[in-house]
């Protein structure tokens, strides 16, 4: 652990001298939507349809898909950098560090901002008016397990491959997973065959727990099996790290 | 044993190519050793496993007395490591790279800062401590690559062509550099392609070519063995004479035909010059001291390789 805070440090040093151009994404911007989406575009939608306004609707949705934005940007050049760019991942190897403190050291700094990101947002939320339950205290850890559940697979994929990936990533997997898993509207509304594939995204089972938690009355059973889901990503994902790293770095 | 590097039919393989083919070595403690060779000859590949960071293939190896697969972490705590390619994050200052790569071997912040400032001295870059790395010259970022190698004070310094791309003022400084590490008793390890830097450097060598070693001595050890102590470089103005090994009798060892030179090797120039003269009518003649150029060519051949 204490190796892994080593590598941490050198994010948290990165993240010192560019941490003002990230205010823009990762809270303007979730702030924006709420206003455009959950104000002004849920003015407009009948509170029968949902059974709750818009906004109260919209709100943990954006918080989900904040936490996976956050992770899946910091979890792709940054990572491609330290191995082909500025090559930090190699200055780091050739100290006592390894390759899975290399690992945890990154997926560490991702949490932090995704953490950063979601608290801010959250003040927002409460702002608007858009929280009624204390279980949303609950949100910030779920934040996390979101956060990681992209982060890890995101960084096997972009130590892995090469930053070609980036544009299809985001434009085919991340934007779509954003608009269909029921961040703006219930994934009952896609027809099936399709719905099941927003089912067994990530960003839906974050987006559903969310929603119970910042709404009050989640289910035990529920939350435990989103809860499941997302770990089993976080996993896999941090495995699948660890080989593509090494693969990669240690020759 | 006090060997700090020990290696027996060390082998490294990349898939059906064999970079490193069984090699044995032993450094010891306070030596400046170099390795020489073409591109391609396993020179870096033999450098990252003794760097720790390439697990070896085959036969034995053994880093200040440790195993490398399972000690890895602990003998790079010892290491200093000065990569061919720079690993320098351009975007933070040059402090900032000082400071966090100390911050990897666990040295607590104010003792990395402190250090920080004692090797930017030492490397000659004070003044540019708060600048960031992307503006510098390539001389300035390896002075830092090599300032950063030492912040753990390690016992060992393996640096991976540490003068390439450099113009001649800044070779002179990092090689200023090396040499008062040398002299502090902090043992060098390098590879190079320049000859005369090996032979500043280094006391002794190895000559690698397609990953084995061809020759293995001191500078002057290897010209001694492998060359002759002169060699008279005739010219031509138009295609060199063919002429045979034994045209000159006991007078020349060995005989190079280049498209519009002969070398030949021999251990009295003055005397051969007047022969040669009145035989060959060359245009013009040289006559010079053998260097480790003329083994290394001899032993690796004049063909490029990449």
């Amino acid at each position: 652990m204490e190796y892994s805070l080593r590598a941490y440090e050198y994010w948290l040093t990165v993240y010192r001298r560019v941490w003002r151009g990230t205010i823009m994404t990762s809270v303007l911007n979730p702030v924006l939507y709420l206003a455009a989406m959950g104000i002004g575009l849920g003015s407009i939608v009948k509170k029968q349809q949902l059974g709750l306004p818009y906004l109260d609707f919209v709100a943990p949705g954006l918080l989900a898909a904040v936490s996976m934005q956050v992770a899946a940007v910091e979890s792709s050049f940054p990572v491609r950098g330290a191995i082909k760019w500025n090559r930090q991942y190699f200055a780091m190897l050739a100290t006592p560090l390894r390759v899975g403190h290399l690992v945890a050291g990154h997926l560490l700094y991702v949490s932090t901002r995704v953490l950063v990101s979601v608290c801010l947002y959250l003040a927002a939320l409460a702002a608007f008016g858009a929280l009624h339950s204390w279980y949303a205290i609950l949100t910030i850890p779920l934040s996390l397990l979101i956060g990681l559940a992209f982060a890890a697979p995101i960084s096997a994929l972009s130590a892995y491959a090469d930053e070609e990936v980036f544009n299809p990533l985001f434009r085919f997997i991340v934007m779509p997973m954003f608009l269909f898993s029921g961040t703006f509207f219930p994934v009952t509304r896609i027809p099936h065959g399709l719905r099941e594939i927003a089912y067994a995204t990530p960003l839906w089972n974050g987006v559903d727990l969310a929603r119970h938690l910042t709404l009050g009355g989640p289910t035990l059973w529920r939350s435990l099996a989103h809860v499941a889901y997302l770990l089993l990503w976080v996993v896999v994902g941090v495995w699948l790290a660890r080989i593509a790293y090494r693969k990669k770095l240690v020759t | 044993m006090d060997a700090l590097i020990h290696a027996r039919g060390l082998t490294k393989q990349f898939g059906s190519i064999t970079a490193v083919a069984g090699i044995d070595l032993d450094v010891t403690r306070g030596e400046a050793f170099g390795f020489l060779g073409p591109n391609g000859a396993g020179k870096s590949s033999t450098m990252r496993m003794i760097g720790c960071v390439s697990p070896p293939s085959g036969g034995t190896l053994r880093i200040l007395g440790l195993d490398p697969v399972k000690d890895g972490s602990a003998i790079r705590g010892r290491l200093g490591v000065v990569p061919q390619a720079d690993t320098l994050d351009n975007e933070l200052t040059v402090k900032e790279n000082l400071v966090i790569y100390g911050r990897y071997f666990g040295l607590s912040r104010a003792d990395v800062r402190k250090r920080a400032d004692e090797l930017l001295e030492f490397v000659q870059l004070s003044e540019r401590a708060d600048s960031k790395v992307e503006p510098l010259s390539g001389g300035m970022k390896r002075r830092l690559t090599i300032a950063r190698a030492l912040v753990n004070d390690p016992e060992v310094l393996l640096l991976d062509e540490p003068t390439t791309g450099l113009d001649p003022q800044a070779r002179h400084v990092v090689w200023d550099r090396l040499f008062r590490l040398k002299q502090r008793g902090v043992t060098l390890i390098l590879t190079t392609h320049y000859m005369d830097e090996a032979e500043q450097l280094c006391d002794r060598l190895v000559v690698m070519d397609g990953g084995t070693i061809a020759a293995e001595g001191s500078p002057l050890e290897l010209i001694r063995e492998y060359s002759t102590r002169e060699v008279v470089e005739l010219r031509f103005a138009g295609e060199a004479p063919e002429i045979g090994e034994d045209a000159f009798g006991d007078l020349v060892q060995r005989v190079e035909v280049l498209p519009d030179r002969l070398l030949l090797y021999t251990d009295d120039g003055d005397a051969l010059v007047p022969v040669a003269h009145e035989r060959l009518h060359p245009q013009s003649v040289l006559v010079r001291r053998s260097t480790l150029e003329d083994v290394f060519l001899r032993l690796t051949g004049r063909t490029l390789v990449d």
